[in-house]
């Protein structure tokens, strides 16, 4: 598994459920002390072993905290590049939507070993769309629903997003996006371009 | 293909009105960075995305006062462009980091420029606050933009990892090469100097001197191993603070030191600040009530008496100097020299004192 991944639901669970949490979720999964290296990369078992300690830690089940994981990626501030990254893909949710297979092409671009889920968009009109995911890793589909929930809110979009009960635990599953007004709220604000701190002011 | 596609034919570009019948608002659709303008310069039409660029209305000014034409240089008519186009690099004479290159063409009695962001320009775009909805959808300058952010975020990762790596070696090497009683070096790094210096291209003087504590184990034994503790940390205290910033000071034994002292060639110093030393460390050591009274054995070898510099050989002349102020009743110092070796084929056996 690519670090990224791996540190990013360190800092996930250190940033929303707490420095205790990630401590005990560490000794429960015999997982490196000094937490995990963006850049590195790691043994699949030690995600497994992060996410079954989180499960124990938290008392829930990985698709509760994955989905929240997924909403942490957009709107967390500590997360800004991973959204500025997500939202090039895009004027709005639906040009975002229509990006989202090129998704894995252009993570890519940036870190040539970085493994994302594949994506696929169906259209199925009058705002209906359904995204297929695949991925190596089991049970990630509600992280990618935490991401387009999240995305729709930055966009100021009002959406429906579900993802189909028996694709939650497995390597594919699809997931039902309804987009019932492109532009509800205003949204976040956002512009091409390396950004000066504290240009991009929240609007919505 | 659109039937005013194929009527817009190359010949026809002395046309008095432009072929192509598109209006200019879908116009600035295809071409968001572009610019329309007389042959004598007079800019007639820019795309939306050049206006918010350069921060100005530019209908009716001068292309020439506005841009410098880097290619072709000093352009400064637009009549002589050839009906198949001309290759251009301009910038911004108020801005030079806002540069754009693109093609020139002779549409319907007036030039028209194609044009894109600079190479200069791509890293400044941020600034001016630009949609994906002021480039055209073929254009890849978001894309350029979006790996520039994404390339700059992985540099920040990579260059963080390489800083906490670098801290970690640091810290090993810093562990590896220190006593953890007193804090001063060990063997191995007296070694690591040692090979340094003699294997240093212009070699530098130096005094090798080791320090061998007299009486230490009957601190041990009456007193305890926390009165040994305490006693070298004290000792390390005083070998510090008569030694410079520049001088190593290890500890390579029990109750044995090295002391590295470069660029000194002088035995009368060297003698001086053994003495010195014997002196201050013969001052008893207070613990928990009871007076700790140690002493020390010192020899030292100087490096500018050896033709060739060997580190085993150095060590050893430097331990049977140190073996002749033993058998010297301890307590003082003595410089190594082959007649050392005369006085006896081995050092005598440690008297018990």
């Amino acid at each position: 598994m690519h670090g990224l991944i791996n540190y990013g639901l360190q800092k996930f669970f250190q940033a929303v459920h707490g420095e205790d949490v990630w401590s005990r979720i560490v000794a429960r999964g015999h997982l490196p002390r000094d937490g995990f290296e963006p850049m590195l990369s790691y043994d699949d078992r030690l995600t497994d072993a992060m996410l079954a300690a989180a499960e124990t830690e938290l008392g829930e089940r990985r698709e509760g905290f994955l989905e929240d994981f997924g909403t942490f990626l957009v709107a967390h501030p500590l997360c800004r590049p991973v959204r500025r990254l997500l939202r090039f893909g895009g004027e709005s949710y639906e040009d975002f939507l229509h990006s989202v297979e090129e998704l894995g092409d252009r993570a890519r671009l940036a870190l040539p070993d970085l493994d994302l889920p594949q994506l696929v968009l169906e259209e199925a009109g009058a705002g209906r769309y359904a995204v297929r995911c695949r991925w190596c890793r089991p049970g990630f589909v509600p992280a990618i629903v935490g991401i387009l929930r999240a995305l729709a809110d930055d966009y100021g979009a009002l959406v429906l997003v579900e993802a189909d009960k028996e694709a939650r635990d497995g390597r594919e599953g699809k997931i039902a996006v309804t987009l019932l007004d492109g532009t509800f709220a205003s949204g976040r604000a956002f512009s091409l371009g390396v950004l000066r701190e504290g240009s991009e002011a929240e609007t919505g | 293909m659109h039937a005013t596609a194929e009527s817009g034919a190359d010949d026809r570009g002395t046309a008095k009105e432009p072929v192509l019948q598109v209006p200019m608002a879908a116009f600035d659709r295809l071409a968001p960075i572009s610019l329309w303008a007389l042959t004598d310069g007079t800019i007639t039409h820019a795309g939306p995305t050049l206006g918010k660029i350069v921060r100005q209305d530019l209908a009716g000014q001068d292309l020439f006062a506005l841009f410098d034409f880097r290619q072709p240089r000093n352009l400064s008519t637009l009549e002589a462009i050839p009906p198949a186009g001309l290759r251009v690099l301009l910038r911004l004479r108020a801005d030079p980091a806002i540069g754009f290159r693109g093609l020139a063409l002779p549409i319907g009695g007036q030039v028209f420029m194609q044009l894109a962001a600079g190479v200069s320009l791509l890293e400044h775009l941020g600034a001016f606050a630009l949609t994906a909805a002021d480039f055209s959808p073929a254009d890849l300058t978001s894309e350029i933009l979006y790996l520039l952010e994404a390339q700059a975020a992985v540099l920040k990762q990579s260059r963080d990892l390489n800083r906490r790596l670098e801290e970690a070696r640091a810290r090993a090497r810093k562990q590896a090469l220190t006593d953890p009683l007193t804090g001063l070096w060990n063997r191995r790094a007296m070694l690591d100097l040692l090979e340094t210096l003699i294997a240093a291209r212009k070699p530098e003087p130096f005094a090798l001197m080791q320090i061998d504590l007299d009486h230490f184990k009957r601190v041990n034994d009456t007193l305890g191993h926390a009165a040994g503790d305490h006693v070298l940390r004290q000792v390390a205290d005083i070998l510090q603070s008569e030694t410079r910033r520049e001088d190593l000071v290890a500890r390579i034994g029990g109750d044995e030191f090295v002391l590295i002292f470069r660029s000194v060639t002088d035995p009368g110093d060297i003698d001086a600040i053994a003495r010195r030393i014997i002196a201050r460390l013969e001052e008893p050591i207070p613990f928990e009530g009871h007076e700790c009274r140690i002493s020390a054995s010192i020899g030292t070898t100087f490096s500018q008496h050896y033709t060739h510099l060997d580190v085993d050989r150095l060590l050893e002349d430097a331990d049977v100097a140190t073996y002749a102020s033993k058998r010297a009743g301890r307590g003082c110092h003595h410089i190594y020299s082959p007649r050392l070796r005369e006085g006896g084929a081995a050092p005598p056996p440690e008297r018990a004192s």
